[in-house]
């Protein structure tokens, strides 16, 4: 299990924004009267995105705003990784994918790269603008190597293409996410070899159908 | 024809998103098609006709989907019934839900409407991993469009009241576990319940629930409407109809494609994958379904076909059949090294077996990757691998162990060989440290 504790500097206050505040209601009406627990991880996670990280005030705004006790918004949030305990960079985040498909097509030499150009991992770069870290596995294997940058997924990199990525992020720019070398989605490199017969799209598929094996007699 | 399988017969059109994932272009492509006369139905109905299509679940455990539902109440009580999707696909290799929660939403919300029929619920929720925040507004994006077509909802046109709703989780492999997903949804640690009670007993906040993965709620829709005995048409008797499968590794294309169960694996890799880096000569091993099966040499990948009864008899497992192929330029022992890390930092840290020999085991593992071990700590990685194995509350433990066993079933000389190396190099008579100073 990985060990994680709060950061040793905390702010002094924690206050909602109202769009923040508004999210998190909306939340905590998807879920049944008294049930409102359940919205926690969707709340830190907001609170995430508007701070950048949670902290300790943060964890008992929570708390409060749930009606859930301290220690159990503390456990979550430290249980569950994707919750930065600690300032992450002001530009952007850097998650690259280290676990096995993706050691395969060379995620190490991903992490070079950002060891060389940001610095030791779990930390800011001297500027602040930039953080990185290793993370386990992100779910887009067919597309690996990858990297999630602020959220969003950016696949089939080389060295090469994610030194061109982070510097967009530090001069503030937001590149488009997905494959780096122009793959559709998870398709094969060089298009599709699957899916390509019109009649699968020309509609007919929408025609009125009747459904097989119908019991004999309808339903009383 | 490369494959097994025509393209009229694949259910997920969509599958690279080259088309409208919206409610018109599902719409084209058959979903919500006949969707009144299925739910009209009975809930026995519909569970028969998924039984008989001999669905089983995608998740990896490959319980009957039928059957699952059959263990619900059959009566409504006080207690309201749910629906959970797991969509927190996590293991190391799997890239499929992802691919039908962006591009084939409707597939699904479709799907949970005609589930939430057969076990007699009214709400269903998705339980999406946190890091899939495209995906996750898409697929809110896509049940918005259902709920302003009335196609779920209070008082839908399709006469079962249901609810779909989407929450999401904090980055927790363990949360893929049933009962892990439900103590989260309820908004705590991540950390599986005993059972007995099942869920479909005692699921979220006490109330009976039937916990399914993405690709199993996806796919009933089409079944129901295409007919159980052309889902059953495909592939074996017991592992029956289409499947996601992927490949990442060393493979000259990776990508996600659907075929038929029951595909040779040789014939899966070279049609859809590009084939083998350098050949299929420089195929060493493949992992046939996510990081937690034991891996197969390249012989027995000749002959494997792809169904859940010839994985298991070579000792692994079809999983969620998405493959991680290693060519022989490929470092056996460090790629499952690194497995053994993925699954330290993934336990839960609630049972002792899993908590302690999870770390112990990647320690090892790391020894051996340079060779700096004894040829002894081979039997005893192996001894330990088999106390953590089955003695967890959740599978986490198993599939802790079973890389590691797969490994040294099959490439024990290799490991030995490296730690004979190490020691070449170094000397090892006792004092030799001494000696070399």
């Amino acid at each position: 299990m990985s060990v994680r504790r709060l950061a040793v500097e905390q702010p002094e206050s924690f206050a909602f924004r109202a769009d923040t505040l508004k999210a998190a209601r909306a939340w905590i009406g998807k879920f049944p009267a008294g049930r409102q627990a359940s919205a926690v991880i969707p709340v830190l996670w907001l609170v995430q995105m508007q701070e950048g990280w949670v902290s300790e005030p943060a964890i008992r705004a929570v708390a409060e705003l749930l009606d859930m006790p301290v220690i159990r918004v503390f456990e979550v949030a430290t249980f569950y990784t994707m919750f930065m305990l600690e300032p992450v960079g002001t530009h952007a985040l850097i998650q690259v994918c280290g676990t096995t498909p993706c050691q395969l097509r060379g995620s190490e030499a991903l992490m070079d790269v950002c060891k060389r150009r940001i610095g030791p991992r779990d930390h800011r770069s001297a500027d602040g603008k930039l953080y990185w870290q290793e993370v386990e596995c992100m779910g887009a294997c067919a597309n690996a190597p990858m990297v999630a940058i602020n959220d969003l997924y950016y696949e089939d990199l080389t060295p090469e293409a994610l030194e061109a990525l982070i510097d967009e992020f530090a001069a503030e720019r937001r590149p488009k996410p997905g494959s780096a070398i122009g793959r559709q989605g998870s398709a094969p490199e060089g298009g599709p070899t699957t899916l390509t017969d019109p009649a699968l799209y020309d509609g007919s598929r929408a025609k009125p159908i009747t459904i097989p094996n119908l019991p004999a007699k309808e339903r009383a | 024809m490369a494959g097994l399988l025509a393209d009229k017969d694949r259910i997920f059109t969509n599958l690279y998103g080259l088309h409208d994932w919206g409610l018109e272009g599902a719409k084209q492509r058959g979903c919500w098609n006949g969707t009144k006369e299925i739910i009209d139905q009975t809930p026995e109905w519909i569970c028969d006709q998924i039984k008989a299509s001999g669905l089983r679940g995608r998740g990896g455990g490959g319980f009957g989907t039928g059957l699952k539902w059959t263990f619900m109440p059959k009566q409504e009580s006080e207690r309201p019934h749910y629906l959970l999707v797991n969509a927190d696909e996590s293991e190391p290799g799997a890239c499929k839900d992802r691919e039908i929660l962006r591009n084939d939403p409707h597939l699904l919300i479709e799907g949970c409407l005609v589930a939430c029929r057969g076990i007699r619920a009214h709400t269903a929720y998705i339980y999406i991993r946190g890091e899939y925040v495209f995906e996750r507004e898409r697929l809110e994006a896509a049940i918005k469009q259902a709920y302003e077509a009335k196609l779920i909802g209070p008082g839908n046109v399709n006469g079962w009241d249901c609810d779909v709703r989407v929450t999401h989780g904090g980055g927790a492999y363990i949360c893929g576990d049933e009962t892990a997903l439900m103590e989260s949804f309820e908004g705590k640690k991540g950390q599986p319940r005993l059972k007995p009670p099942f869920p479909a007993g005692a699921g979220i906040y006490g109330c009976p629930t039937t916990v399914n993965n993405v690709e199993s709620i996806a796919v009933v829709g089409t079944i129901l409407r295409r007919g159980a005995d052309w889902f059953a048409g495909f592939g074996t008797e017991k592992s029956t109809g289409t499947k996601l499968f992927a490949a990442s590794g060393h493979v000259n294309r990776p990508c996600v494609v659907e075929d038929a169960i029951g595909i040779p694996m040789r014939q899966l890799i070279e049609d859809y994958f590009g084939g083998v880096r350098g050949g299929w000569g420089n195929l060493k091993a493949v992992v046939p379904g996510g990081i937690s099966m034991p891996m197969i040499p390249a012989a027995e990948a000749e002959e494997a076909i792809m169904t859940f009864e010839d994985l298991a008899a070579r000792k692994s497992g079809l999983g969620t059949g998405t493959m991680i192929v290693m060519d022989k330029d490929a470092d056996l022992v460090k790629a499952i090294a690194r497995a053994a890390y993925f699954y330290k930092h993934e336990s839960c840290g609630q049972c002792t077996p899993c908590r302690e020999g999870t770390g112990w085991m990647w320690r090892v593992m790391e020894r051996m990757v340079t060779g700096e071990a004894e040829m002894s700590e081979i039997d005893l990685l192996l001894d330990v691998a088999s106390q953590v194995e089955g003695h967890t509350i959740c599978g986490l433990g198993d599939a802790a162990a079973w890389p590691i066993q797969g490994l040294f079933r099959h490439f024990r000389p290799e490991v030995e060989a490296r730690i004979n190396t190490y020691r070449a190099r170094k000397g090892s008579f006792p004092g030799a440290k001494v000696a070399a100073e």
